[in-house]
Formats: C-alpha cells, structure tokens, sequence
C-alpha cells in the first residue's frame, strides 16, 4: 500500500477525447489532466456538452465508435487502462471500478430478480457459493439503508421506485468494495429528499472503506457539500481545479466565478440574477483561443489568441490569461 | 404582495382530480361475476383550495407525484377537474361559453418543462408563435407578422431566426420561444410548469431574468411550479408546499423560508444544496413519498415525519391558519394542548 497523499489512486495525464464525423474529428475531451486519491471524493462539474460525462467514461474506456481515445494515460494503480487489454478491463469494471450512471435502468436487467443481478457481480469476480453471494447482497441493500433487503431481493426493478433503485444500482457498486466510483449525474432525476439520502450515503462509503469517488455533475451546490475536491469543466477542458473551499469561496476562473454568482442564493429574492449570457459553444464551432472567451466579462485581446495553459498555484490550477484574484469582486 | 386584501385573479375551491385506470378485460369479467374489484383510484389532487392574487408570483413547490402539474393542467383547463371548481375573474370557468371561454383559455397560458416536446418540429418559429393570433383571428392577417416580431424581440431572440425550425435552436433558446408564443396572446396570468429544470444551470438564469422582466413589463401574474426550491424562494412572493395531493403549508416566501410551520416544509428547505455549505454531515428525511394509490391514513406525511404524534396516525390535520396569511395542515400546530 502506498501514502494516498503523495500517490493518487488514479492520475490522469493529457487525456483526449473525440467523436469523427463525415468533416472531420471533434475533441469532446481536450487535453484534461486529473488525479484522485483513495477515499478523495472528485467533483467534476460541467455543463451539458462540456466532456464531464465523456471524460467519465474514458476513464474506463467506455467510448465505442465514433468515439476515440487518441491520446493520454490514464494511470490507476500504477497500470495505465488506456493501453491495458480489454480482457484485463473487464475485470477491473465491476471490480476495483464500478459505475452509477444517472438512470439506474441502465445498469439494471429488467428481466433479472435483483438478487440474481447482485450475486451475478459477486461471482463474477470472486469464487464463493451463491447463497453467500445472496447474503452479501442484502447486507448491501441494508447498508444503502432498504428496509427487509431479503425479500427485495427478489422483486425486480420495475418494482422499485426511482430513487430506490437508484440506491439499488449504488448498492451493486459497492459490492466488490472497488477503490474507485465513477458517478454520472447519479441524482439529478431525484427530488431533493431523495438526493439527501444518497449523498449521504456515499459520503458514508467514501469515509468507512476509502473508496475515491468522481462526482459528474453540474450542480455546484451538490459538490460543494460533498466533495474534497472540485473540477471545473467547459469545452472539453478542465478550466479550474482544486480543493472544493478554495474554489468555490474565491474562484480564479471567470466561468466557475459566473456559475456561483447565478445561484439564486447570490442575490436577494426578486432581483434579477447575475446571469452568464451567452451560450457553451458547439463542439464544432469553438472560438480560437480561450474557448470561453465569447462569453467572458474578463476577456482580453490576448484570449483570443492562444488558449490558455494551466497556471499552478499550490493545490490548485486554472486555465485563464486574466484570473479573478482573491479579495477582488468579478 | 396580500392576497387576502386583493382579488384573486384565480381561485381554486376544492379541486380534487381523481384518475382511474380503465379495467383489462379480464377485471371487465371478474366484476361482471362479482367476484373483481375495479382498478384503484389515483388521487393526484385531492381537496385544494387556493387563490392568487392579481400580479402576485404564487410557488408551487412538492416533489415528483405531489401533484403539482396536475394542478396546473387544471387552472389552465388543460385538466378538467373530478370534483371542485376553478374561478377565473369571479367567474366558475365550468360555465363559461363561447367568446367568454376563449378569453379564459388565451387569458391564462401555460409554458412547459420540456422546451423539446412543448414545440410542433414542423413548424416554424413565426407559425409556432403567430398561430393563436391566426387561428382564433386575434389581429387581421396583416400585422400578425409585426405582432410575432414584436414577442420574439420581447423574448430576446434575433429576428433573424423567425423563419427556422425548432431543432436548430438550443434548449435555452426553445423555452424562450414558448415564452413568446404564450406572450404573443397578451396573457394575464402564466402557469410555468418546471421551466427552466431542463436547462443548463448558466442558461436558467437567462430564463428567470427574462421571466422577471417579462412580469414587470406586463405586471404579470405567475403560478411558477418547481421542484427546486432555491428557485422558487427567489421569484415567488408566496408559496404552496404539496405532499400527496394536497396543500401542507402556504404562506409568504420570505417567512416560510426562514420559519417553516410543516415538518415537511422543513425537510425540504433542509435538503436543498447550497455551494456555501461544505461537506455537510447529510442527515435526510427518512423514506420515499408513499404511492398516491394507497396513501397512508392519518396523517399523509406520518410515516416519514421526525416529529409524528400518535394524532398523526389516525386524524389527517386540516390546512388551518397558523397565523396572518400563513396556513399549514399539521397537528403540531392545531391542537398543541389536545395532543
């Protein structure tokens, strides 16, 4: 076992993303650097089209043509998955990485008792009888807090509510005890009692077993109450990365800065919000430059001339020619 | 804004909406014989009275299957109602006719969550926008164009793009032309169901300015029905919290916010997510809203309430006033020396 502080479960370097079409091959995913370490919950938010969820998926490489990988590592454990065989992912998804994905019809088999698809994720990677298997199962769901887990263990998912067999799914990922979660949205389509529940719940698994958990999202509250660390994701880069205080209380980019300050929570009720005009641009049709810069208060001449590269300041990185500084209002 | 004082622009009286799955053939057989029973009855709103006030912004806040867009189908007259009636300007909208019933249905417009499915995709944006003009011959044909011009300027979109189809605009921009089509009737009162949950979190500020500017400009009435309560405290002057069909509290935004009176309304406004906040020790609401087919006696909210009496197991509490203005439908607050 190695320090977690100086040597991160999984470390990405210059990860690149894209989708060909008849004209050409477009980067939903642009050179994205991220690391994590074990029992760190990573928030990567980003809006719809920003490559938070393509990234997630690359990471496991789950990208099936058009999409492809063309370039990076993706370092977990010390093996690099982007050039590990396919036979060797297999093994690790389910396993040491498991996936919660936003519908939770998606992991689950309509035609399978939840007790069957449980156990089969068990057995799948380890060799242990099937009602060991069963029980195991159903200390899970007790653990994802489902009442008389014995008995929901052979119902089937259409008997599940939503954020039921959300929790379900959750519970399925936990099986193994992986040492990585890579979430998608998991609780977007809940109502916020329900979100309550979850996030409590791998809050729990995160502190109890180490399990790193990445976070896709594009609520920023949700992160801020959950995560260690926060990524900030548009056009295919990360634009701003660090420990969740530091850059949810003082931003350094313009477009984290903007997402906080158009939370109705900024403003007094009534007033108008402090909106972001504009709209994320087409993965087609990307300015030069800073990709944000057409909708950037902050821009400068330089913005559209190069794309800025990472600056490091401690713990944490930005990519902007014009940063908002500590202490200084947008 | 009091609604007390002023006159409701829309009152609701005791609306109930019931629905019924039709029978299969084989329950059809079974009760035939006397032996079936027929399908349960869902009671999606069950006894709501409310009024709002003109140019007041009412909330109306619950979680999935509360009820709340059925109720909203309702004061727009989308859904007829199983039992209760909808008073529109003083006036029981059951018994408006002909001119009169046209006025109520243009007077009061609704926007839609899904900016992707609320818009014909054959149609182009002037047709979508121009067409209760058109069709209910509003203004003569010749300035209709200027009337569609007019709303989508109101709307912020490039006139530019009046002659494109749905599908070459981005969400943001399809809400903003199913604001234009419900302003190009001249409304007085909005039902906005869900409005801006299907857009991108930069884009729903756009939204809610434009829904704000559009109401000062118009002195507007808003019924804004969400589920995000952050939201709807910032736009709402007063707000409605629904749990299974009914009502639980309602009051003004302000005092409900920093008070709640209901034991639910206080989970709720717990449960929100605030980025000031950080890695908050989560201690949720227990359980899931119970199936409005079977809902629990007493109390609806009895099984998952921290504070349940054992009142609350046996006698549904009345929507009462607790104070000025201020109502909720809790033990906890009715009888505190009986209990």
């Amino acid at each position: 076992m190695t320090d977690p502080a100086t040597d991160p479960l999984l470390e990405v370097r210059g990860l690149r993303t894209v989708f060909h079409a008849l004209d050409g091959a477009w980067a939903a995913v642009e050179g994205v650097d991220l690391s994590i370490a074990r029992g760190e919950v990573l928030g990567l938010v980003g809006e719809s089209g920003s490559g938070k969820s393509v990234t997630g998926f690359s990471l496991v490489r789950l990208i099936d043509p058009p999409g492809e990988i063309v370039a990076g590592t993706i370092s977990f454990a010390g093996e690099d998955l982007r050039t590990a065989s396919e036979e060797r992912l297999r093994s690790l998804r389910g396993d040491r990485i498991a996936m919660i994905f936003q519908d939770p019809l998606m992991t689950l088999n309509p035609v399978l008792s939840i007790g069957e698809q449980m156990s089969e994720a068990i057995l799948e990677h380890r060799q242990c009888s099937r009602d060991e298997a069963l029980k195991e199962a159903a200390k899970a769901l007790s653990r994802v807090g489902i009442s008389s887990p014995e008995a929901r263990l052979k119902q089937f998912p259409h008997e599940f509510s939503g954020g039921m067999r959300q929790r379900v799914a959750i519970a399925t990922a936990m099986l193994n005890a992986p040492d990585l979660i890579i979430a998608d949205e998991p609780t977007t389509a809940l109502d916020v009692t329900i979100q309550s529940q979850i996030l409590f719940e791998v809050q729990k698994l995160a502190r109890e077993t180490g399990t790193a958990v990445l976070w896709i999202t594009h609520d920023l509250a949700v992160v801020g109450e959950l995560a260690d660390r926060v990524a900030v994701m548009y056009a295919g880069r990360i634009v701003e990365i660090g420990p969740v205080d530091a850059v949810l209380d003082a931003p350094h980019h313009p477009y984290t800065l903007g997402l906080l300050h158009s939370s109705a929570a900024n403003v007094m009720p009534g007033q108008r919000l402090n909106q972001i005009d504009g709209v994320a641009p087409r993965i087609d049709s990307r300015p030069s430059g800073c990709p944000f810069r057409p909708r950037c208060p902050r821009a400068l001449p330089v913005c559209a001339e190069h794309d800025p590269a990472p600056t490091e300041d401690g713990a944490r990185s930005f990519r902007c020619h014009n940063p908002v500084l500590v202490g200084e209002a947008a | 804004m009091n609604a007390s004082t002023s006159v409701p622009i829309i009152e609701l009286r005791g609306i109930t909406k019931h629905f019924r799955r039709k029978p299969t053939l084989a329950e059809r057989i079974l009760m035939a014989t006397g032996r079936g029973k027929a399908p349960p009855v869902l009671r999606a709103v069950d006894g709501v009275d409310l009024s709002v006030a003109r140019g007041e912004v009412l909330g109306l806040v619950g979680e999935s299957g509360c009820g709340k867009s059925t109720l909203a189908r309702i004061v727009t007259g989308i859904l007829r109602p199983t039992q209760g009636e909808v008073v529109y300007e003083q006036r029981p909208v059951a018994g408006l006719r002909g001119k009169e019933r046209l006025d109520f249905l243009l007077k009061v417009q609704m926007i839609f969550q899904d900016p992707y499915a609320s818009l014909d995709p054959r149609m182009k944006v002037s047709r979508i926008v121009g067409e209760a003009l058109s069709v209910h011959k509003l203004l003569p044909k010749a300035e209709i164009d200027g009337a569609v011009d007019q709303a989508l300027s109101e709307v912020g979109l490039d006139l530019a793009y009046r002659e494109r189809y749905p599908h070459q605009f981005s969400g943001g921009q399809r809400q903003r032309i199913g604001i234009a089509r419900a302003l190009a009737v001249k409304p007085d009162f909005l039902v906005c169901d869900e409005p801006v949950s299907a857009l991108d979190v930069s884009i729903q500020a756009q939204v809610i300015n434009l829904f704000m500017d559009v109401r000062a400009r118009h002195g507007l009435t808003y019924l804004f029905v969400s589920h995000d309560l952050g939201l709807v405290r910032h736009i709402s002057d007063r707000v409605a919290i629904m749990y299974l069909g009914r009502i639980v509290e309602i009051g003004a935004a302000a005092s409900i916010f920093a008070e709640p009176a209901h034991p639910y309304s206080a989970a709720l406004i717990a449960a929100i997510p605030s980025a000031k906040r950080r890695k908050r020790a989560f201690e949720p609401l227990k359980g899931e809203l119970p199936s409005p087919l079977a809902p629990p006696p007493g109390c609806p909210f009895h099984p998952r309430c921290p504070q349940a009496m054992s009142v609350c197991r046996e006698i549904r509490p009345a929507l009462a006033e607790i104070s000025p203005g201020r109502s909720a439908a809790c033990h906890l607050h009715t009888a505190p020396e009986a209990a």
